[in-house]
């Protein structure tokens, strides 16, 4: 209690917390209370149509399985750029640098319509997979391109600091002892930075699950083929059927919140491990 | 020793080649379709009255959400950050919710408060107040999206300066005003000046919020992200990528911004190391 008191010589605890929780409850807590009433309000029988429901299963499939496979391209390709950005000089290293960032500041829309005009049939890089019989556009490769787009700054921007604060000693004395590259990379790089690919890895497959503006434009939304969840919640909603856009809203939140949950784990795991 | 070479030529190249294909072809491809029909298509898309309209509802949005979020952030962060009390935990939660939430559910939450099922409906319909499928449902549904973006940014920053500065100019008597000019802000004016610049990137390009709560009104419920996704859809695909490149200059220029904010944070950190 002395600690508490003494923590608040510093003025305007009662303002900045009033006024903090007086947000917090207005924007956040109050609307997802009343999307969880809304779910649960047409009771289990209206939710577990929504989950047995063969279209909105597959929604679910198709939403999991491009966000998996996005961030694991994103975990390798992060990986790679994120090395390079960090441990080696070159001519427009900064440009590049600069650049990552790009999906966060440009219009999901506008990513949705450039990628569609690029990977359809007609498009630059569409066309060229298209005299090889491969379709991109409207099949599931175009929303796991999207969905790589969006989220190829997450993986990128949680492993970069943490490769600049890494240590160079431990490598040097690697490569005193005569280990190969190869070893030393596996061996002393590799268990420094997973916390770190976790984290970027969780993030991105909670962002590329929810994203909607990027996706729908590239993915043609045939039903049980490439009709992302979040279409689904959209579709219900215009047919009226607010208790199965909640009940499809809710299950998604669990899932992206259990990720969040789990990205907690993996910091602070992290945090005591380097502590102690 | 040829190795040496090799292995960072090939990564190196590997990261040019995935960062042109995959971040600057998007950008060339809007530019080339917004301009394929040549010049005057591009302006009469560009000036069309839809377009204006869109473009000053989207400014709208954006001036609320950065103004709200930044007053939030601000309050949350002196909060989290300066005090210690019960409940900080689930506070801090609570402030990162949104996201993690899709921007789609984003919507659906305020359909559901707003919309016509909720209890809410028949006092709001008494009195004539139009929230879902009217500019206030847009900004909210941009406040909510961009909610953590300020707050996100100062906390771990304020967090890892500590809480000594601020104590030592309370107990000589400095007020609240005092000790947030001159001790606390010259830290954060940097991180400040960042996350208002991601946030209000973020406010001009939400899409999937904004879509679910606008109900589509032409005219009256359109952002640019939307009037680019209704000329789309209606075939007008020079319109739709001219309306597109004023959002791509938008977002470079925002890019730049942000950039240079960067690299003037990191000249004062080494300047106060020094």
């Amino acid at each position: 209690m002395k600690r508490h008191s003494a923590k608040r010589i510093i003025p305007g605890f009662g303002i900045s917390l009033g006024l903090t929780t007086s947000f917090v409850s207005m924007i956040v807590l109050i609307p997802m209370l009343f999307l969880a009433v809304q779910s649960t309000d047409a009771g289990w029988s209206g939710f577990r149509q929504a989950l047995s429901d063969p279209r909105i299963l597959a929604g679910y499939e198709v939403s999991f399985l491009c966000s998996f496979a996005a961030a694991g391209v994103n975990c390798v390709f992060g990986l790679i750029l994120a090395w390079v950005l960090t441990r080696y000089r070159f001519p427009g290293r900064r440009l590049i640098d600069g650049l990552i960032e790009l999906p966060f500041a440009l219009p999901t829309a506008v990513a949705g319509i450039a990628l569609t005009a690029l990977y359809s049939d007609k498009g630059w890089i569409g066309s060229a997979f298209a005299a090889m019989g491969i379709k991109i556009a409207y099949t599931r490769a175009g929303i796991i391109i999207a969905m790589t787009f969006i989220t190829l700054p997450f993986i990128v921007r949680t492993i970069q600091p943490v490769l600049e604060q890494l240590d160079g000693a431990y490598e040097e004395a690697g490569r005193m002892l005569g280990a190969s590259r190869g070893r030393i990379f596996r061996k002393i790089i590799l268990p420094e930075l997973t916390p770190a690919v976790l984290t970027g890895f969780g993030l991105a497959f909670a962002r590329a699950l929810g994203e909607y503006g990027s996706v729908v434009f590239i993915a043609g939304n045939m039903p049980f083929k490439t009709e992302i969840a979040p279409l689904l919640i959209m579709s219900k909603l215009e047919q009226f059927s607010y208790d199965e856009s909640a009940a499809i809203a809710l299950v998604m939140l669990v899932v992206s919140f259990t990720v969040m949950f789990g990205i907690n784990c993996v910091q602070s795991g992290a945090a005591s491990f380097s502590k102690g | 020793m040829r190795k040496e070479v090799w292995i960072p030529c090939l990564l190196i190249a590997v990261s040019v080649l995935f960062v042109g294909v995959m971040l600057v072809l998007p950008l060339v491809v809007v530019l080339t379709e917004a301009f394929s029909s040549g010049l005057n298509a591009f302006l009469r898309a560009v000036t069309d009255p839809y377009t204006i309209k869109a473009m000053r509802l989207t400014l709208t949005a954006t001036v609320a959400a950065v103004l709200i979020n930044t007053l939030f952030g601000l309050t949350a962060a002196w909060a989290v950050t300066r005090f210690s009390f019960r409940g900080k935990g689930i506070l801090s939660t609570l402030i990162d919710i949104p996201f993690a939430v899709s921007p789609v559910i984003a919507g659906l939450v305020f359909i559901l408060i707003f919309g016509r099922i909720s209890p809410l409906h028949p006092f709001l319909d008494a009195l004539d107040i139009k929230i879902v499928f009217a500019e206030p449902g847009i900004i909210l549904a941009t406040v909510f999206v961009t909610f953590p973006f300020v707050a996100r940014e100062l906390i771990p920053m304020l967090e890892a300066r500590g809480t000594d500065e601020e104590q030592a100019a309370a107990l000589m008597g400095a007020g609240f005003v005092t000790i947030f000019r001159r001790v606390t802000f010259p830290h954060i004016r940097w991180a400040l000046l960042y996350s208002v610049i991601l946030c209000a990137a973020r406010a001009i390009g939400e899409f999937g919020a904004v879509s679910v709560v606008s109900g589509h009104l032409r005219g009256k419920t359109n952002t640019l992200p939307l009037h680019v996704e209704i000329l789309y859809s209606e075939y007008q695909f020079t319109a739709a990528f001219a309306v597109s490149a004023i959002l791509a200059a938008a977002a470079v220029l925002i890019l730049t911004a942000r950039n240079i904010v960067e690299h003037l944070a990191h000249k004062e950190d080494d300047f106060n190391v020094r």
